[in-house]
């Protein structure tokens, strides 16, 4: 049964006319749509209802109201909300942020609330609940109680700690200040006062302290530029515009001061881009939107000062409401280590089951005989199993080891300083260091094999520079000196004879230079000159310095490559742009900018020259502007390979050209145009038209070549992680030919790759279901799923897809109509049952797809997703996470990345370069791609090995530790009798057995970091989990338990009869306890010994000193003076010294340190001679490879220009400033005072419209 | 790879050893050079070790008798079956006798073992009060309730010592009777029964509590003895330096034993002729059987036992060091071997690779 049937008819069925306005944003997908409409609802009702929704739409959604200038109004009752019983809170939150969890008095019950909410302490607390049940308690209350208190003091500390810097961080944005109009006057106020409905000024360069609506600001039009990159990671500049009559009305303070306005517009919310609200003053309404809004986090730039009034505060603002709600990420091991210790309950339960019935069966065989065992209760024999039951509960606790997870957090917080220190994670150039910002979860950098990398401003670096070019056929850019020669090795050109070059340009050709100094020929400058024309770059002067502010750093770098070839762009006005051309300042009448979109993929400019001439200048992508060249082109072929040659070197291209236009011919068209602009409907759209009329038959002048600059090193680090066995995907907003560009340039991409493209896999795909489907059937589930490639192995692959394709493939097409229709009620029982079947009939083929997708993109060695939205880059690294199980990590700069970054295990944001989203919300950042090797391969390895070796040994030592019990339990009738001192179980996790294993947590190495990075095999030991799984765990069990059977069985030989060298009977409990304590502290940090391999001081002391404390502080307690002061606390007065004294306890206890580690020695010896690992390997070589090291220093890798690939051009270009003309409003030439900032302001600019 | 340090950002890390985890480390590897000789070495010191300690095991001199009394078995059964149930027996003695054909050489110990006693037993085990046993006014009026149900008398007052460990004193006694020649008469060989106790215990951790008018029985008015007892806690001795809480029978009783079949030392025999030995002749061990161990299936025993450097005869350390110093040999070879035989595979290996 195909499974397309169902929507086909539900869509037929269903022709009558129905919900349109359901949202339907190109983010959305199916899933989304599902959860929105309500499922079952007869359709009467819920078209009746949606009739009287419409009616109160407005009035619903616009709640939220404010009245300016008004702080009384804002507390009225009805804005108030009944929070407790009586106490009411008003709707409006105040201005002061509140990011801290605790304050002084609610530190202490809410953290241990919230400690006790995880299980392990939780445990605790009910073992010291049973300890203090008089019969069943086996061990001193202590023994549970300084434990536990002890990691709820640590935690405690270290939530204060983090607590204490978020009072400081809002204590600091708190007390920003800004100025906020109080009785009738501007006032400087701390954030905190700022309230709803205030009006506030705002200066350059201040940070937008609430969500506000600007009234008016310094420039005309109320024009305000804002800075969004810490809301959305764009830095170029916005700008809000006030409404017009608040511009005109509400400049002067005295007139802000009366300001009255009342606002009525939506509840708070999240979205950035989307505001609906209605002022209104003076008995008129005006409607408002997203445009007239300030948000917080924003900063003013080039506009002197502004006028808001607060709408949202506080809490309630966009980017607060956009906050928060991190998903709380654990790791692989995490997982694994909750299994485990519930492994071990189960253990623990079982053990003392078992011994329960083995006191029960004592009881009744010998118990119950002893006389001298009376104790007054006639209980049955199984009712003291119950209780012992109990007893051994408490008894056997320590095998789940109480301080493991306050051990871990502190390795893991141990790691993050050490990631944060690394110098060589640290960029000097912006002087931003490596940072963890999530410290749990270092251990899983060492496992992973997906990386989903995003490619601008990652793997580039988001620079753009000019590199060469083509004029009249020629190509310009190559090194060669003037004399045509190129050379290997030349200078640079020297810019110093013209005033305007920035020096920042690296230039080699010098021939070029030459031909626009003697300007031989006219093209050459009419190419630099058309650069510095067609454009909607704005120029700011700083120091006397030209500064461009472009839409989009391609232009910015063509701007600026004419500017240094002597075309400097100077100022422009409304309706004239100045040039230096070769040092003449020349003034253009601009008559119109034909804006870029991505639809024209070009723009124009057309221009009155001084001479009275009129021209069309014009840059674009090459497709577009062959179709419109005017057929005599004498350069057309020359500059297509040109063009070609640039796309092989991955370079950006552009195709310049012109033309002249009769004086007659621009009259007639601009009357079309202007008749366009004022168009009441489809504006754009006509407007697009009359563009595509005047951009025709144009001259060619030649091709730009862009360099998209790679960050350094991301080849070497691809390919570094490659041989690590991680594959890296990249998914790119971009284009398809820009992606494969950089998948060429970073070497994700090589000759040998044979790329695949969605449509050769989709059917590929297509094929593979048909056989699936063909082969299960009915019974597909039982048929075990046999993987076969999909390709042919040994060739390497590559798959380039784009997003629609991914939708495509992945069944996530937008079946908009009919899935609406489907929330129809189903009318009748089988109709309900149907569409249940068919619903999930399809969600198994979307599965089944799914997967077959995922298995076959695996078996690609590169992966480039390109023009996909953030969604679906946070779907693809989910279907990996799903259907692979394998840990991604996700790595991004913009705001286009958070998504993937949360999805993905572990993100890892870019700093330092734009904006701010991406970092926030990663878990780890650094500025540099190429951090992102020793990231994994030093700082994720290290980690990996040091929290298994950790782990292994924690279960180890608490097995060992605690089965002595168990084995003692056999020798005295079950009785939950501990073998050793209630103080010595106190002690023996906090103090004598865990500094040694904490520091080789946090200091271990096997090999060093430059082996590390040179062997990039040695990673895979953690992709494959082989250092820690059952498997291990189980052994890591095994060694305890023997090695608790040694601690006891030997002691236990050696006492069966002893007597000590005074003939006094050693044999007494006491005594006992001691040995095995002495032999088990000496044997485990003895073991810690061995299993750390990079022995620094610190190891050293922390072991030695583990035995002496241990030793040291048994004598204390064992002394006659602690007798004396507490006789019943401290039992065992004088057992060390006695027992100690006594060459036979001597002698069995290293017997029995002996027996426990010999055996590891000389496993560990075979296993490494006869099965040694990667890292066995290199360790053995060390000396011999550092050596090698000495005298062989990579040579740099330089492998470019040998390709001879044919790729389309890139063309990365956004909307200009050109629609601030568009936007079509009367405008005065009202300017106040303002020192020239941009020079001669952008707002005349706008005035070309109505020229 | 190279930072330089000329123009220090606000937040770079500081270059310092440990910051960049490159301290310096002693990086061991179980190389050949080191495990080979360590298992040979230690094999080697173990089976000395061994050897030692086997033949001085060897060379300790014991004698036992197990006087528990089963029917039949010895002249103790009448006291056993008399004896049986748990209401102390009558007084009622038996006697061992025993001939030594040569000296048995001193100092020698007596001991008395029991069996399938489970002082080691947790209920037992806390059945103690160390407060009052350290002889302080308060705890010995007031015991600690671990000490139920031999916390209070019926009575209701409170026992002292208090607790089940006390309570089951052990009450057997011994004399040892020396007959020089044959038929004649037999003499008493005297018994030290004092610094049989721990230094510690005698003085620090048993304490009686502070003489009322310079008297103990004064001192412990307005208590009970324990159940099982036939006298108060200050009765057990005459001697006012080993009577009450400090009396050594008692103190070396409460060090509970850590299995169920122990040892504890009744006397030392070194004074006047013993003090090299015991010479050769006829003896006989009286013996007050008062203890009853039927009920729960125990055995009692009395043991003259000679000592050496490392203690009593114990065999088991001496065999358990000769077998692991073995095995650490055996071990030694078998790596040896391995590693001659994967040495030479692992060079080819790197070789080929």
């Amino acid at each position: 049964m195909s499974t397309g049937r169902d929507s086909e008819t539900t869509f037929e069925e269903d022709s009558q006319p129905n919900d349109e306005v359901v949202p339907y944003s190109d983010d959305e997908t199916e899933d989304e749509l599902e959860d929105q409409g309500p499922a079952v609802e007869p359709e009467q009702n819920r078209v009746n209802r949606e009739t009287e929704e419409k009616r109160e739409t407005f009035k619903k959604d616009c709640t939220w109201q404010v009245k300016a200038n008004d702080r009384s109004f804002h507390e009225q009752p009805q804005f108030m909300n009944t929070k407790f019983f009586c106490i009411k809170e008003s709707k409006y939150s105040s201005n002061a942020i509140k990011t801290y969890k605790y304050n002084a008095f609610t530190f202490l019950p809410m953290n241990l609330f919230e400690q006790f909410k995880r299980a392990a302490n939780f445990y605790f607390l009910v073992l010291l609940i049973l300890q203090a049940i008089p019969q069943i308690t086996t061990l001193a209350w202590y023994t549970t109680l300084v434990p536990l208190l002890m990691v709820l003091g640590i935690t405690a500390i270290k939530d204060l700690v983090d607590d204490v810097a978020r009072h400081k961080m809002d204590k600091e944005i708190n007390n920003r200040t800004c100025e906020v109009i109080k009785d009738g006057r501007f006032k400087t106020a701390k954030w905190k006062e700022v309230q709803v409905g205030d009006v506030i000024r705002l200066k350059k360069n201040d940070f937008i302290p609430a969500d506000i609506l600007l009234l008016s600001s310094s420039e005309p039009n109320s024009l305000c530029y804002v800075e969004t990159a810490e809301l959305d990671g764009e830095t170029n500049l916005k700008f809000r515009m006030a409404l017009e009559s608040t511009h005109e009305h509400l400049q002067r303070e005295h007139s802000l001061a009366a300001f009255d306005g009342f606002i009525e517009c939506e509840e708070p919310n999240n979205r950035l881009d989307k505001f609906t609200g209605t002022l209104f003053w003076r008995n008129m309404s005006f409607p408002l939107d997203a445009d007239k809004i300030l948000l917080r986090g924003c900063v003013i730039r080039n506009t002197d000062f502004c006028h808001g009034l607060v709408i949202f505060a506080g809490a309630d603002t966009k980017i607060m409401r956009n906050s928060g709600k991190t998903r709380f990420k654990r790791t692989k091991i995490d997982y694994l280590m909750n299994y485990m210790v519930y492994t071990i309950f189960v253990v623990l339960i079982l053990l003392s089951a078992g011994l329960a019935i083995g006191h029960a069966y004592w009881e009744a065989q010998v118990g119950n005989y002893s006389w001298y065992l009376y104790d007054g209760e006639d209980a049955t024999p199984s009712y003291r199993g119950f209780l012992n039951f109990w007893g051994y509960i408490i008894v056997l606790n320590t095998m789940v080891p109480i301080s493991l997870y306050v051990s871990v957090e502190v390795i893991r917080l141990g790691q993050s300083y050490f990631i944060n220190w690394d110098l060589q994670m640290y960029y000097p150039e912006k002087d931003t260091p490596a940072k963890a910002r999530t410290t749990t979860l270092n251990e899983q950098l060492g496992q992973i094999h997906y990386i989903f990398s995003d490619k601008t401003g990652t793997l580039t670096q988001n620079i753009m520079t000019f590199k060469k070019c083509c004029i009249n056929g020629q190509i310009y850019g190559d090194p060669r000196d003037v004399s045509l020669h190129s050379h290997s090795k030349i200078e640079q050109v020297d810019f110093s004879w013209n005033t305007y070059a920035d020096g920042k340009l690296a230039f080699y050709d010098h021939y070029l230079i030459e031909q626009i100094q003697t300007g031989k020929e006219s093209e050459v400058r009419q190419f630099f000159f058309l650069l510095a024309i067609c454009h909607t770059v704005m120029v700011e002067r700083i120091d006397g310095q030209l500064n461009y502010q472009a839409a989009s750093p391609d232009e910015g770098a063509l701007v600026s490559a004419a500017r240094n070839f002597g075309f400097a762009f100077l100022a422009r006005t409304q309706n004239t742009i100045t040039i230096s051309e070769m040092g003449t300042k020349r003034t253009y009448h601009v008559l119109a900018i034909l804006d870029f979109n991505s639809d024209r993929k070009r723009m124009s400019i057309i221009v009155r020259t001084p001479e009275g001439n009129i021209r069309l200048y014009c840059k674009g992508a090459d497709t577009v502007i062959y179709e419109r060249l005017h057929p005599m082109n004498p350069t057309k072929q020359e500059t297509q390979d040109a063009l070609d040659i640039f796309a092989n070197e991955t370079l950006r291209t552009l195709c310049l050209c012109y033309k002249e236009i009769e004086e007659k011919e621009f009259a007639e068209w601009n009357k079309k145009f202007v008749a366009a602009s004022v168009a009441p409907t489809n504006r754009d759209e006509a407007l697009d038209k009359v563009y595509e009329e005047i951009e025709k038959d144009l001259i060619l002048l030649g091709a730009t070549a862009i360099e998209d600059k790679l960050q350094d090193g991301v080849p070497e680090t691809i390919s570094k992680l490659a041989k690590a066995d991680i594959k890296i995907w990249v998914l790119t907003g971009d284009k398809k030919e820009t992606a494969e560009n950089i998948g060429f340039a970073c070497e994700l991409l090589t000759e040998e790759t044979t790329i695949c493209y969605g449509e050769d896999i989709s059917s590929l795909l297509h094929t593979r279901m048909e056989n699936q489907r063909n082969r299960g059937g009915v019974y597909a589930k039982l048929i075990p799923p046999v993987h076969e490639p999909f390709f042919t192995p040994g060739e390497n692959r590559a798959l380039i897809i784009t997003g629609s394709w991914l939708n495509e493939i992945l069944l996530e097409k937008k079946t908009k109509r009919s899935k609406i229709l489907k929330l129809k009620f189903p009318r009748t029982e089988e109709e309900r049952r149907m569409r249940s079947q068919s619903k999930r009939r399809l969600e198994i083929k979307k599965e089944q797809q799914q997967k077959n997708f995922v298995d076959l993109a695996c078996e690609c060695s590169a992966v480039i997703c390109c023009r996909v939205t953030p969604k679906q880059k946070a779907m693809v690294v989910d279907l990996v996470k799903r259907y692979k199980k394998a840990v991604t990590l996700a790595i991004g700069d913009g705001a286009n990345d958070v998504n993937m970054i949360k999805t993905a295990h572990i993100g890892v944001g870019i700093s330092g370069q734009e904006g701010m989203q991406a970092v926030m919300s990663s878990d780890y950042s650094f500025a540099q791609f190429r951090y992102l090797q020793r990231l994994l391969l030093v700082h994720g390895r290290w980690s990996y090995i040091r929290m298994c070796k950790f782990l292994r040994y924690f279960f180890y030592k608490n097995f060992a530790f605690t089965l002595v019990h168990f084995w003692y339990s056999f020798f005295n009738g079950y009785s939950a009798q501990t073998a050793y001192e209630d103080w010595f179980i106190t002690l023996y996790n906090v103090l004598y057995s865990s500094l040694p294993v904490l520091l080789m947590g946090l200091l271990d190495q096997d090999v060093s970091d430059k082996l590390s990075l040179r062997f990039p095999g040695l990673y895979v030991v953690g992709q494959r989990d082989l250092l820690f799984n059952y498997k291990r765990f189980f052994v890591s069990l095994l060694h305890g338990v023997l090695t608790s059977m040694v601690l006891f069985f030997i002691p236990l030989g050696a006492y069966l009869q002893t007597v000590g060298q005074d003939g006094e009977a050693p044999s007494d409990y006491q005594s006992f306890a001691v040995t095995i304590a002495s032999a088990l502290i000496i044997t485990v940090n003895f073991q810690i010994g061995l299993d750390t391999s990079y022995w620094t001081f610190v190891n050293a002391f922390s072991i030695f000193g583990s035995i002496a404390l241990y030793f040291g502080i048994m004598f204390d307690f064992h002394s006659a003076g602690i007798h004396v002061l507490f006789p019943s606390a401290f039992q065992f007065t004088g057992t060390a010294s006695n027992a100690l004294r006594q060459p036979y306890i001597w002698l069995t206890i290293i017997l029995t340190v002996a027996v426990c580690l010999l055996p590891v020695v000389a496993i560990r010896f075979l296993s490494m001679t006869i099965w040694p690992s990667e890292s066995d390997k290199i360790q053995k070589h060390r000396k011999r490879l550092k050596a090698e090291e000495q005298w062989k220093r990579r040579p740099s890798m330089f492998r470019r220009g040998a390709s001879s690939r044919r790729s389309a051009y890139a063309f990365s270009h956004q909307r200009g400033y050109a629609d601030l003309i568009s936007s079509g409003r009367s405008i005065r030439r009202k300017r106040s005072p303002l020192d020239a900032i941009i020079a001669d302001g952008t707002a005349e600019y706008r005035r070309t419209v109505e020229s | 790879m190279t930072w330089s340090a000329t123009a220090r950002g606000a937040h770079q890390p500081d270059n310092t050893a440990f910051t960049q985890q490159r301290l310096p480390a002693w990086q061991p590897l179980l190389s050949a050079s080191i495990t080979l000789p360590l298992f040979f070495c230690v094999g080697l010191a173990f089976i000395g070790l061994g050897l030692g300690l086997y033949y001085s095991s060897n060379g300790i001199k014991e004698l036992g008798y197990d006087y528990t009394g089963y029917p039949g078995t010895s002249n103790c059964s009448l006291c056993a079956t008399a004896g049986r149930g748990r209401s102390p027996p009558p007084a009622c003695s038996c006697a061992w006798y025993f001939t030594l054909p040569e000296l048995f050489q001193g100092p020698v110990y007596l001991y008395y073992e029991l069996s399938n006693f489970y002082q080691n037993n947790r209920r037992y085990g806390v059945s103690r009060d160390d407060a009052q046993l350290s002889g302080l006014s308060s705890a010995l009026r007031h015991p600690v309730n671990e000490c139920a149900p031999y916390q209070y008398s019926a009575a209701r007052l409170p026992i002292a010592p208090c607790g089940a460990i006390a309570n089951s004193l052990f009450n057997d006694s011994f004399s040892l009777w020396h007959q020089r020649g044959p038929g004649g008469s037999y003499v008493e060989v005297p018994l030290d029964r004092t610094g049989i106790a721990w230094w510690t215990d005698y003085h620090v951790k048993f304490r009686n509590p502070p003489l009322v008018n310079g008297s103990l029985a004064l001192a412990f008015r307005g208590t009970a003895p324990p159940p099982n007892w036939h006298r108060p806690v200050y009765e057990l001795s005459p001697d006012p330096n080993n009577t009450g809480f400090i009396n050594q029978d008692f103190v070396v009783w409460m060090r509970t034993a850590a299995l169920p079949t122990f040892r504890k030392l009744y006397a030392r025999i070194r004074q006047g002729n013993y003090s090299a030995g015991l010479p050769r002749g006829a003896y006989r061990v009286n013996i007050t059987y008062n203890y009853p161990v039927l009920g729960f299936g125990g055995q009692k025993s009395v043991i003259f036992s000679s000592i050496s450097w490392m203690g009593g005869k114990n065999p088991f350390l001496g065999i358990a060091y000769l077998v692991v110093g073995s095995l650490c040999i055996l071990t030694g070879f078998v790596m040896l071997i391995v590693y001659i035989r994967y040495q030479d595979q692992n060079e080819e290996d790197e070789d080929e690779e």
